[in-house]
């Protein structure tokens, strides 16, 4: 409990705000739009305008901002190394030295402007998560997909894996405890020790962990099975999804967005 | 037993699994269970009674024999659904039969299974989940649930495609006192409203609800009867590692030494009762 | 006889701070002697098994714990203590891993660095105490049967030949004769070998059956503390908060309560002799 329970990038945060309540079809037609508004944006104007629709969505869904933050928090370490990267390496005007490693204004602007990108993608991301059950994801998902049924894309099937991912995680991480604290009591510490001892512990914790979830599978799809479960086969759903005016308003102004955003890239 | 309508029928009922031909799981088993009855299938570590589970609603085809549901073989491929629609299965382990995120979706998933309209589906499930004491939980992830709540769940999810017999394998072998007690009231409750049940279990003392007991060794029937009938053999139930309640035992200790004990003592009340007696 | 565990004033919070944020253990006062068989009985939820864990050196929470000289407030005493003391979780055979049954009960014996001869002699007598031949050496333990698996797992515990072994329910999930089987080796390392055993159950029977100490808890704290008489006696207090009584507990506290003169009794024997006492009265009259 204690070890796992850190792990909560993009978890959701229960609200009614209007963001919460969009269609959540909605609002994974509403990604690509947004990044292609962070993408296509140049120029200041650009830059800031691409960050308005998702600063907005963030407004109105209330998300608390130490939730933002434990989400971001591993995320600042990759991107200050990219900037430094792409700061030093990038050729230009020299802006400060310190020996051997120079860094160009041209570099330093790069990498800024790459970290704004980067981190605009993923607060839009969070934004997603955080106020979209994982329930009405995957169900949102495995609607909008349905074309690529025709293609032969197994559209069903993906969205039950990942309904049973969903399930089973915390699970997996109870149980990835359970057997790490009973090694640790055999004297096998993925922490201390030599590489060698090392591996042998993480081996101990990883062997256990993959004959328990294979245990669990065939016990889950014999249930499954013994429920009448065989496929997309005349099945129906309990979560339906309802398009709103508002949700096609949504789209429609965050279209226009983008639009103009790409439009200061070409005059 | 009002009515007398046969349900499940097995007969000369063989099994063996692939890996082990020359061992046989289950040996020419017959077996007739009528609507509105509740069996307790009883047998030590080995003895079958898990895979006959399985044989009643066609997870297993017999290697022999015919198990028929209401008629219909599990053999004919083209009624399996519909004999797994009416013979619901409940398993051991409530972790590793529970498929949705949140309870209300699992509650629906067989439901969804059989294509029912999405209106009716939310009707059953605010049905099923007054009725099991679980309507607040229908949003919660079963990895919040204590143990017997997810089993209930697990039964509430079973029972929401209305089948005819409900097959238990084991459902309290894996929780505590409490959850036990849990399922064992929701077991009292379904009897009550009629519900054929089949309960596989180790526990004498969950078994004495039963209308009848069917003892399994080694992959035959052995003993059948009404449970308390059963109880007359308890040298024979213990030498297969059954358990006996302690009220028995108690029992068994004292006429060994010579007390007169009647032979239908079997929990504290009825103890007290008898003790108290003028 | 010496205090092997003391326990002073124990908090444990989990996830302080955060909306998780969990109190799982307060007020915590305990002792256990050496050679001593404490069980802890609890409803779901009373914090049974963070306690055992904190006895392992597995959660820290704030307060004095000491385990057999060891301060566990230290880092470098929690590290020592897996060499002295043995941990049986439930369903302990999931943490089963090697190719071979005689590997996985020396993986413990080889992190202590022992001598090959040591580690070989160490696993042959631990599944020489659970009962597993030498034919099951070279098996893989995922070939083993369910019973045999919890076996195989128990005697990974033992070649490590702790002081103090922490049962966390060693035998849910058994039938009745692999739970005799398992329960009877525990009484006889605790009664023979003076290994002290600590036992979380849920099983009253086995409870009262074999432990000197029974200590209760209730949401995070001890609620009642004595030997099994004495605690089962409380049969009220103790179905209050969701726990059962053992048969001959409940018998001889329904009989007292229709004003009849018993003695508490925890164990069918006791109660064999106590109904006898009754019988015979009765018979005299």
């Amino acid at each position: 409990m204690s070890f796992f329970s850190n792990i909560t990038v993009g978890q959701y945060y229960p609200g009614n705000s209007l963001v919460h309540r969009l269609d959540p079809r909605a609002k994974l037609l509403a990604m690509p739009l947004i990044m292609a508004g962070v993408l296509l944006a140049q120029g200041p104007v650009g830059y800031l305008a691409a960050g308005l629709p998702i600063l907005f969505g963030y407004a109105m869904a209330k998300v608390p901002l130490t939730a933002l933050w434990r989400g971001m928090r591993f995320l600042w370490i990759f991107l200050i190394i990219s900037l430094v990267l792409q700061a030093v390496t990038y050729p230009g005007e020299t802006l400060w030295e310190w020996g051997i490693i120079t860094v160009s204004r041209e570099g330093l602007s790069l990498g800024l402007r790459l970290i704004y990108r980067l981190v605009l993608l993923v607060l839009a991301a969070m934004l997603l998560t955080m106020t979209t059950t994982p329930v009405n994801l995957t169900g949102a998902m495995e609607k909008l997909l349905q074309p690529l049924k025709r293609l032969g894309v197994p559209v069903h099937e993906l969205a039950m894996m990942m309904t049973i991912a969903l399930r089973f995680v915390p699970t997996l991480l109870e149980e990835a405890e359970v057997v790490m604290k009973a090694q640790q009591a055999r004297g096998g510490s993925l922490t201390t020790g030599s590489l060698e001892k090392r591996l042998g512990a993480t081996i101990a914790l990883l062997v256990p962990l993959l004959a328990g979830s294979l245990r669990r599978a065939e016990e889950l799809a014999i249930a499954m099975e013994a429920r009448c479960y065989r496929g997309d086969n005349g099945r129906t759903r309990l979560k339906q999804f309802q398009y709103r005016y508002l949700d096609f308003l949504v789209l429609l102004i965050l279209f226009a967005f983008t639009i103009l955003v790409g439009v200061e890239r070409w005059i | 037993m009002v009515h007398n309508r046969v349900i499940l029928n097995l007969q000369g009922v063989s099994f063996s699994y692939p890996d082990t031909q020359d061992k046989k799981a289950l040996d020419s088993i017959s077996l007739e269970i009528v609507a509105g009855e509740m069996v307790a299938l009883l047998g030590p570590n080995g003895s079958g009674k898990s895979t006959l589970a399985r044989l009643f609603n066609g997870l297993l085809i017999p290697t022999s024999g015919h198990v028929l549901v209401e008629g219909q073989s599990t053999q004919d491929e083209e009624v399996l659904w519909q004999i797994r629609q009416k013979v619901g299965m409940v398993f051991q382990n409530p972790d590793n039969q529970l498929v949705a995120a949140l309870v209300e979706e699992e509650l629906a998933f067989g439901m969804e299974n059989l294509g029912i309209s999405p209106g009716e589906m939310t009707e059953k499930i605010e049905q099923i989940s007054t009725q099991f004491g679980i309507h607040e939980l229908l949003q919660s992830p079963p990895h919040r649930l204590s143990g017997g709540q997810k089993q209930r769940v697990a039964i509430a999810s079973v029972l929401a495609v209305d089948p005819e017999v409900l097959v238990l394998d084991e459902p309290t072998s894996m929780l505590d006192p409490g959850g036990r007690q849990e399922i064992m009231r929701e077991l009292t409750r379904l009897k009550q409203v009629g519900k054929t049940i089949i309960l596989v279990t180790h526990d004498m003392s969950e078994a004495l609800m039963a209308d009848r007991i069917v003892i399994l060794e080694d992959g035959k029937i052995v003993l059948q009867g009404e449970p308390k009938q059963c109880f007359s053999q308890e040298d024979r139930l213990v030498k297969m590692g059954l358990e006996i309640p302690p009220g028995r035992r108690l029992a068994q200790r004292l006429k060994q030494k010579g007390f007169d004990i009647p032979n239908d003592l079997l929990c504290v009340k009825e103890w007290v009762e008898f003790l108290c007696l003028k | 006889m010496s205090k092997i565990i003391e326990i002073e004033n124990l908090q444990l919070t989990y996830a302080p701070n955060t909306s998780l944020q969990r109190q799982a253990l307060q007020n915590i006062n305990l002792t256990v002697e050496s050679g001593e068989f404490r069980a802890i009985i609890g409803p779901q939820g009373s914090g049974k098994s963070t306690l055992l864990q904190v006895m392992a050196g597995l959660e820290v929470g704030l307060g004095k714990v000491i385990v057999d000289g060891l301060d566990l407030r230290q880092k470098k005493n929690r590290r020592m203590l897996w060499q002295r003391v043995g941990v049986i979780f439930q369903q302990p055979e999931r943490q089963l891993f090697e190719d071979s049954l005689y590997n996985d009960v020396a993986y413990g014996p080889k992190n202590i660095g022992l001598s090959s001869e040591e580690i070989e002699r160490r696993v042959k007598t631990a599944l020489k105490k659970v009962k597993l031949g030498e034919e099951y050496y070279p098996l893989s333990p995922f070939k083993l049967s369910g019973g045999q698996q919890r076996r195989a797992a128990i005697a990974g515990i033992l070649a490590m030949e702790p002081k103090i072994l922490l049962l966390d329910e060693p035998t849910a999930g058994l039938d009745p004769k692999g739970r005799q089987e398992i329960m009877n080796l525990f009484s006889e390392l605790c009664r023979k070998q003076g290994i002290t055993m600590i036992m979380v159950s849920h099983d009253m029977e086995e409870v009262a059956h074999r432990a000197d100490k029974v200590t209760v808890l209730q949401k995070g704290t001890v609620f009642l503390e004595g030997g099994p008489q004495e605690i089962f006696a409380q049969g009220n207090q103790l179905t209050e908060i969701g726990l059962a009584v053992p048969f001959a507990s409940e018998l001889a506290n329904a009989l007292r309560e229709r004003g009849k003169n018993v003695s508490n009794v925890t164990t069918l024997a006791d109660a064999e002799r106590e109904v006898g006492k009754m019988l015979r009265r009765r018979n005299g009259h």
